[in-house]
């Protein structure tokens, strides 16, 4: 059985068409990243999934549950953290998890453990009487996830989860993300408009303007949009250039692009003859695989604020 | 790692529900509580009415309320006008909850939406009930004969119409995200409110049209039932009683006050249903 399964979905707020058809699947137990621009659809795509929007047509299950019919059992068995935080910051970190815990019903006996474990988990566990209040950003993230938890959800919803961190903190972010993965037996799906995040992802989907342009893994994605760049400096460029056919010298050193960058790299060393004095291998970055679907950059939709039709440009914080 | 096992959560059931409710209002109860300041300074207000305006206004109406002091006669208006402020307010904590996030939290649980509308309206009442103790305390100052069977009475009449006043304040706020907005809005409908419902002046002698409107008005029908216990327990000639607290009539018929507590009690349970039905709706 699949986690999530979506089919023809489609969404429209009056005019505006959010969400314009999409299929896919999310198989259970990975760790699957929504890419896309502001505005592309990926937060009405979850509110629909998470039972908190109607689709306008088309249909969705996760962990097996008619998004429209089986709400409540929908609602059972998914964790959410949303793009804008929801927490009540007047009560302390432990306060907003044992709300959690009687607002899902959650065994009695069984809401001290769990709570200590998840707060360990994000490391907030020596935080727990602290109001929210006095939380930085990261950390009320990392509350939000581990009360997106508490309740042991079948597949986790992660809206955004490191918008607006500095590096670090995205970073530690996915830290525990990557744990979670290991310890517990869950299915993930997240959305993000960072494209180096994205690797982190055994499968991605990229969506567009309401509409899915690609989904595979990031390896695959990256391969259907070219080849990895091998530089390697060498005592004698000169002579390399000559042995190796299709190279190309550059400021950088010599450059030849080719199919696996790992596995060549090995071979070249046995076989070229010139010594090589350093070796990097560059492959299409995600921002590449963007490109090639969307004919633009990531960066490019983003800064494009003024260009944009005005529900787009909007479509971001403002709730 | 030591794995703990994972949590089952049961399937929806009535217990569950009344956990939902519980936590809703203990969690509003416990941001009152961090919050005593706001609490105890919508004692300003009631202090105002009774002992300024009430005190002040004393001088011009001595003689024309007989045996009674002004003060007596307003404190149980003041008591339903204070209920209704706080009621109406504890109903706009959820466009806080709304536009924090919070609400999200809470509408994405599996447990009915009425459960947390539940919880809110009861929350709402439970704070506007302990706000009328205090107020129930000014009675001490002005000879009101506030025997323990009269607290009761008064505490559970104002726990009605405070569910009723936080109902209708669930379902006016129910669409609104912004908090600013629906400050203004409350202005719109408090104020005309407790004007139009006796609780500042007796009901004999309106003109026509005020008489309609405040027969038309449902808090005329808390404050009654609230003024008439005070009355009951006075001793008064009949002719200032019936100047004073005179019988609501329907073209003549004189409403018994339990029709009128139940007319309330009406009113807040379709108002609350109007409330849980706005929140059921989803984008
Ligand atoms: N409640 C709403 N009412 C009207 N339009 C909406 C609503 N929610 C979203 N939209 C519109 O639907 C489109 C998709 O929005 P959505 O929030 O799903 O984008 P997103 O991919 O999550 O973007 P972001 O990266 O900014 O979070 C936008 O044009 C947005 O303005
Ligand atoms: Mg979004």
């Amino acid at each position: 059985m699949n986690a999530v399964e979506v089919r023809g979905l489609t969404k429209s707020y009056g005019a505006v068409e959010a969400v314009r058809g999409v299929d896919f699947d999310v198989r259970t137990g990975e760790t699957f990243g929504f890419l896309g621009p502001n505005g592309a659809g990926k937060s009405t795509t979850i509110k629909i999934l998470c039972t908190l929007a109607k689709a306008t047509g088309g249909s969705a299950s996760v962990a097996g549950f008619d998004v429209q019919g089986q709400r409540d059992d929908v609602r059972r068995h998914i964790g959410l953290v949303f793009q804008d935080t929801t927490l009540d910051t007047y009560l302390s970190a432990e306060m907003n998890l044992r709300f959690h815990a009687e607002l899902y019903g959650m065994p009695r006996e069984s809401v001290q453990p769990r709570l200590q474990q998840v707060l360990e988990m994000v490391g907030l566990w020596e935080r727990r009487a602290s109001k929210v209040l006095t939380f930085s950003g990261g950390m009320k993230r990392r509350l939000e996830i581990a009360r997106g938890l508490m309740h042991s959800p079948r597949v986790l919803f992660l809206d955004e989860p490191t918008v607006g961190l500095d590096p670090q903190t995205r970073a530690s972010i996915w830290d525990y993300i990557e744990r979670l993965r290991k310890e517990e037996d869950i299915t993930i799906f997240l959305t993000t408009h960072y494209m180096d995040e994205a690797e982190h992802c055994d499968r991605i989907a990229i969506m567009d303007e309401g509409k899915l342009v690609a989904l595979d893994t990031p390896a695959a994605l990256k391969a259907s949009v070219g080849t990895d760049r091998v530089t390697i400096r060498t005592d004698d460029d000169d002579e390399a250039l000559v042995r190796l056919p299709g190279a190309i010298r550059t400021s950088e050193g010599v450059v030849i692009n080719v199919e696996d960058g790992e596995a060549y790299v090995p071979q070249l060393f046995e076989s070229l003859g010139v010594p090589i004095t350093n070796v990097s291998i560059s492959r299409p970055s995600l921002d590449d695989v963007f490109l090639s679907y969307t004919g633009r950059t990531i960066r490019d939709t983003e800064s494009a604020g003024p260009q944009l039709p005005p529900f787009m440009a909007a479509g971001r914080g403002h709730r | 790692m030591t794995t703990i096992a994972a949590v089952a959560i049961p399937r929806r059931s009535i217990t569950l529900d009344l956990r939902a409710v519980k936590i809703v209002m203990q969690r509003d109860l416990i941001r009152t509580y961090q919050d005593r300041t706001r609490f105890v300074s919508a004692l300003v207000q009631p202090l105002l009415f009774l002992f300024v305006l009430g005190s002040g206004l004393s001088s011009l109406t001595k003689g024309s309320t007989g045996p009674i002091d002004l003060r007596t006669f307003m404190y149980p208006g003041i008591l339903a006008t204070s209920t209704l402020f706080t009621a109406m307010f504890s109903a706009m904590s959820i466009v806080w909850d709304r536009e924090f996030g919070f609400l999200r939290e809470m509408l994405v649980a599996p447990v009915r939406r009425s459960s947390i509308i539940l919880g809110k309206a009861l929350s709402g009442a439970t704070i506007a009930t302990l706000q009328g103790v205090l107020v129930l305390l000014l009675g001490f100052f002005v000879n009101v004969p506030l025997t323990p069977g009269l607290a009761v009475q008064l505490l559970a009449e104002v726990f009605l119409l405070s569910f009723t006043l936080t109902s209708l304040g669930l379902a006016i706020v129910s669409r609104i995200t912004q908090v600013q907005t629906v400050m203004g809005l409350m202005q719109v409908f408090l104020l005309p409110l407790s004007f139009l419902s006796g609780a500042l002046y007796p009901l004999s002698n309106l003109p026509t049209w005020l008489g309609i409107v405040v027969r038309l008005n449902p808090l005329t029908y808390a404050v009654h039932p609230i003024r008439t216990a005070v009355f009951d327990r006075l001793t008064l000639p009949d002719s200032v009683r019936a100047q004073l607290n005179p019988a609501i009539t329907w073209f003549g018929w004189s409403v018994p006050t339990a029709v009128q507590l139940l007319l309330v009690a009406t009113i807040g349970l379709t108002l609350f249903v109007v409330a849980v039905a706005q929140f059921q709706k989803v984008e």
